[in-house]
């Protein structure tokens, strides 16, 4: 895995001067995803949302590479076309370099209205690396929940109300439908270990064929957290077992990080103001039904991880 | 010339055109009734008679999602729906019109559930009429085959960049068998000539960005760029349609006149509809009635000088619409002829016929009667009328 | 960007004909802080810069030397995510004064 002063050496490929907030995850990991891929060429696209949106506004682009967006639910469809057209064009001689493919989408984008076209181009087998960045909601219209967002938290369409304390249910484990497609590589990363990261991408791309890596992507606007914790609150939330860091590489389960002393999920929640209703003495069950499914999700992975 | 005469079903004849063109790339669906066309290729793919890489997609979403990423990768690009197919594909249709990608689509016009229904009318590719495509009917499957052909040079001109659907009606001329001429392999490979995508995203060493957002400073701009290679294809359709014939004898252009001229009682057709109405003008004429057709070859670019020349001094016009704008004042074929002649000095009296809706038939008798209740007066004046619907 | 462009002075499609033009954009004036570099207390570790959502640290020749201005929207991840030398950060935040 390449070192910092070798990722220093390759040069940014996603610039500056975008518009998203400051402290925004999403951003760094477009960013930490193109230092990974190395001098390697590599065509991109993104789905609708904060990423594509702050870094393409016209005539300004973050994208140093060669990067197409079309729509929101989309991102891997698209991404498998042009990968087709590489396919086409390298057998006949016509592109000689040796390409890689990497798709960027939401928890949106991904978990909800992508998740047919993203399934269909695993399926199909396209050489091509699809990074979620899940920020656990539809930032960019405004902080409404998507099948990522947590349970207790309050997003604009499962607001915190005199009935409904937040959203009701929990969250969709999208890593293990994507493993359970059978790719030769999944895995879910955090935006606060870059190494982790990176090595995750390196990876992915060298093996070749499809891959996804979720990577969970703290959001300050729509967690409602001070910008300097963003890579802290995804540490965290390793710590507390609520993200686990692992991958499934030819099927083989594999843990990257076991806590020394797994956190309580209290503390990385109330750091973020969308948990912040579920101080209230009457929402303890809520709390113990979070801490109980992470426990009970900790103890299954780690079951395929000792397979 | 040598042409090589076949007997093809239109879908069979869409696909030897899309196996002649021979595209990088192929991404699509299967839907009654364009499935043929679809599932026809792959055997191609799967005998390897083409170079193509075929994208069997889970979505006609897809399909078109993956057809904009190719076109923009620098590939030539195909597909072929039709239906609920392109309802679903109607995101990504303005999409592809708007990156200015040049693909080529075969479209086999279907109804529009609900209720579901798998028949011809042009409900579907007129949904999408003003999304920036080229959109050129066919009367039969000659036509279709021809057109196809024409629709890459066309899409792919410097002056156009915009992507092409090329339509038969369903079953009336997806599944009926007709001779067809056909061209060598490499008649066809020369008159498209090779593909120059300009910029395109695998050129690695030249990065730049495809699809950006644009705000209110620059979003009227890039669609006013769309009605000006809209303005330029008229020419550009007319020139490959000329070409066309020079080199393979049948000539295509915009509209086709069809006894037109002297004619007293005319109407306006789309699709397979024209060659029934042939037939009855031709008995009609030896009757002493002087009827005519005009033909809508193309329908986006809207030829709407060399429409309003062409009927401008004919008495009465019945326009013929396969598909309704429900709610509003008759079809679309309609709405734009009317408003084509309104600043012409003399005018017809024109009216909106809608027919044929969901596969129902129309047969030379109703095409009879309406000519003769034409002539006979009896068709209101700027009025819309349901033809063939129990009322 | 001075002047709009007129439309036909565009390329096709609305495509951004090179790579990386967000660089003319300045961000430096949403900021309400900014970062102060120490380089005294400085370990060349790099987090600062491979954290920066906003790739505004300046290396030069593999070292952080301070920061891009022009993109610094003062996040604070960088003076945050800073070890420094014996637990003194090398970037501290400083209140912006406009
Ligand atoms: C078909 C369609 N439906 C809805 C939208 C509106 N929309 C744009 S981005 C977005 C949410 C994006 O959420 P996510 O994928 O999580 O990305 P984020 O903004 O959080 O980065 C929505 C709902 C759209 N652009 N297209
Ligand atoms: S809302 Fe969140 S994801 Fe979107 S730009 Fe702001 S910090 Fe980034
Ligand atoms: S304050 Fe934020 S934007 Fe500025 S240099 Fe530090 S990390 Fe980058
Ligand atoms: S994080 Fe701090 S110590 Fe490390 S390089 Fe940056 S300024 Fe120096
Ligand atoms: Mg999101």
């Amino acid at each position: 895995m390449a070192n910092l002063k070798e990722l220093a050496a390759r040069g940014d490929k996603f610039t500056g001067g975008h518009r998203a907030c400051a402290g925004c995850g999403a951003t760094i990991v477009a960013r930490q995803a193109l230092l990974a891929a190395g001098d390697k060429p590599v065509v991109t696209t993104c789905a609708t949302g904060c990423l594509e949106v702050v870094s393409t506004i016209f005539p300004y682009t973050a994208w140093d590479v060669p990067f197409i967006h079309s729509a929101f639910e989309n991102s891997a469809a698209t991404i498998s076309g042009v990968e087709a057209a590489y396919q086409s064009l390298k057998r006949q001689g016509t592109v000689t370099e040796d390409i890689r493919f990497m798709a960027f989408g939401g928890d949106g984008g991904t978990y909800d209205i992508g998740l047919q076209a993203l399934s269909g181009a695993m399926e199909r087998g396209h050489n091509m690396l699809y990074i979620c960045y899940d920020n656990q909601a539809y930032m960019n219209t405004g902080i409404q929940r998507s099948s990522a967002t947590p349970k207790g938290s309050s997003t604009t369409t499962s607001p915190n109300g005199k009935k409904i304390p937040g959203k009701v249910q929990f969250r969709k484990n999208l890593t293990e439908i994507m493993a359970a497609h059978g790719i030769p590589y999944v895995a879910q990363s955090v935006v606060g270990n870059w190494s982790d990261f990176t090595k995750k991408v390196e990876k992915a791309l060298a093996k070749g064929g499809p891959a996804f890596i979720a990577i969970l992507q703290p959001c300050r606007l729509g967690w409602g957290y001070p910008p300097e914790l963003t890579a802290e609150l995804g540490r965290l939330a390793v710590e507390t077992n609520f993200w686990p860091l692992y991958e499934v590489e030819d099927g083989q389960y594999k843990l990257n990080h076991t806590p020394k002393e797994r956190q309580p999920i209290d503390e990385w929640m109330f750091q973020q103001e969308r948990f912040r209703h579920l101080k209230r003495p009457e929402h303890q069950a809520i709390i113990a039904q979070i801490q109980q499914d992470i426990d009970a999700r900790w103890e299954q992975l780690n079951k395929k991880c000792s397979l | 010339m040598q042409k090589i005469i076949l007997a093809k079903t239109g879908n069979e004849a869409m696909a030897l055109a899309m196996k002649q063109v021979n595209p990088d790339v192929v991404a699509a669906y299967p839907i009654t009734p364009a499935t043929e066309i679809v599932q026809i290729f792959s055997q191609y793919v799967a005998d390897g008679e083409v170079k193509t890489e075929f994208v069997a997609v889970e979505s006609e979403h897809s399909a078109m999602s993956a057809c904009i990423g190719s076109a923009a990768a620098g590939a030539r690009t195909m597909t072929g729906t039709s239906s609920q197919g392109l309802a679903l594909m109607y995101e990504m249709i303005y999409i592809a019109a708007g990156l200015r990608l040049p693909i080529v689509m075969a479209d086999v016009n279907r109804a529009l559930s609900a209720p579901i229904n798998i028949h011809c009318d042009h409900s579907d590719t007129m949904g999408c009429r003003d999304a920036g495509w080229i959109h050129i009917f066919s009367e039969n499957a000659q036509e279709a085959y021809d057109s196809m052909i024409q629709a890459v040079r066309i899409a792919e001109h410097q002056d156009v960049r915009l992507p092409v659907m090329v339509t038969t009606d369903g079953f009336i001329i997806s599944h009926g068998m007709e001779r067809i001429d056909t061209l060598p392999d490499a008649d066809v490979q020369s008159f498209i000539g090779k593909y120059d995508p300009m910029m395109h995203l695998l050129d690695v060493k030249k990065p730049f960005t495809v699809g950006a957002i644009n705000l209110t400073d620059y979003y009227f701009e890039h669609r006013r760029a769309m009605v000006d290679a809209q303005n330029n294809a008229l020419k550009v359709i007319k020139e490959v349609g000329q070409e066309f014939g020079k080199k393979f004898d049948t000539n295509y252009g915009l509209i086709e006149k069809y006894q037109l001229d002297d004619a007293e009682v005319a109407i306006v057709a789309l699709g397979s509809t024209c060659g029934t109405s042939k037939v009855v003008i031709d008995k009609l004429r030896q009757q002493g009635v002087k009827a005519g057709l005009l033909k809508v070859r193309v329908f986006r670019p809207f030829p709407t000088e060399e429409i309003a020349r062409a009927l401008e001094n004919i008495r009465t016009v019945a326009v013929l619409d396969r598909s309704d704008s429900v709610g509003g004042f008759g079809g679309p074929v309609f709405t734009e002829i009317r408003s084509a002649l309104y600043g012409s000095a003399k005018k017809p009296q024109i009216s909106g016929v809608v027919y044929g809706l969901g596969g129902r038939e129309i047969d030379m008798e109703q095409i009879e009667g309406l000519f003769m209740d034409l002539k006979a007066g009896k068709v209101k004046a700027d009025a819309v009328s349901y033809l063939g619907v129990r009322e | 960007m001075s002047e709009l462009k007129k439309y036909k002075e565009l390329a096709l499609g609305g495509n951004i004909e090179k790579g990386g033009t967000a660089v003319d954009f300045k961000t430096g004036d949403w900021r309400s802080s900014r970062p102060i570099y120490h380089p005294e207390n400085c370990i060349q570790c790099l987090f600062c810069w491979v954290y920066c959502p906003d790739s505004a640290v300046i290396l030069k020749d593999g070292k952080v030397t301070g920061f891009n201005l022009d993109h610094c929207k003062g996040c604070g991840i960088c003076a945050h995510e800073c070890p420094g030398k014996k637990k003194v950060k090398a970037i501290t935040m400083e209140e912006e004064v406009k």
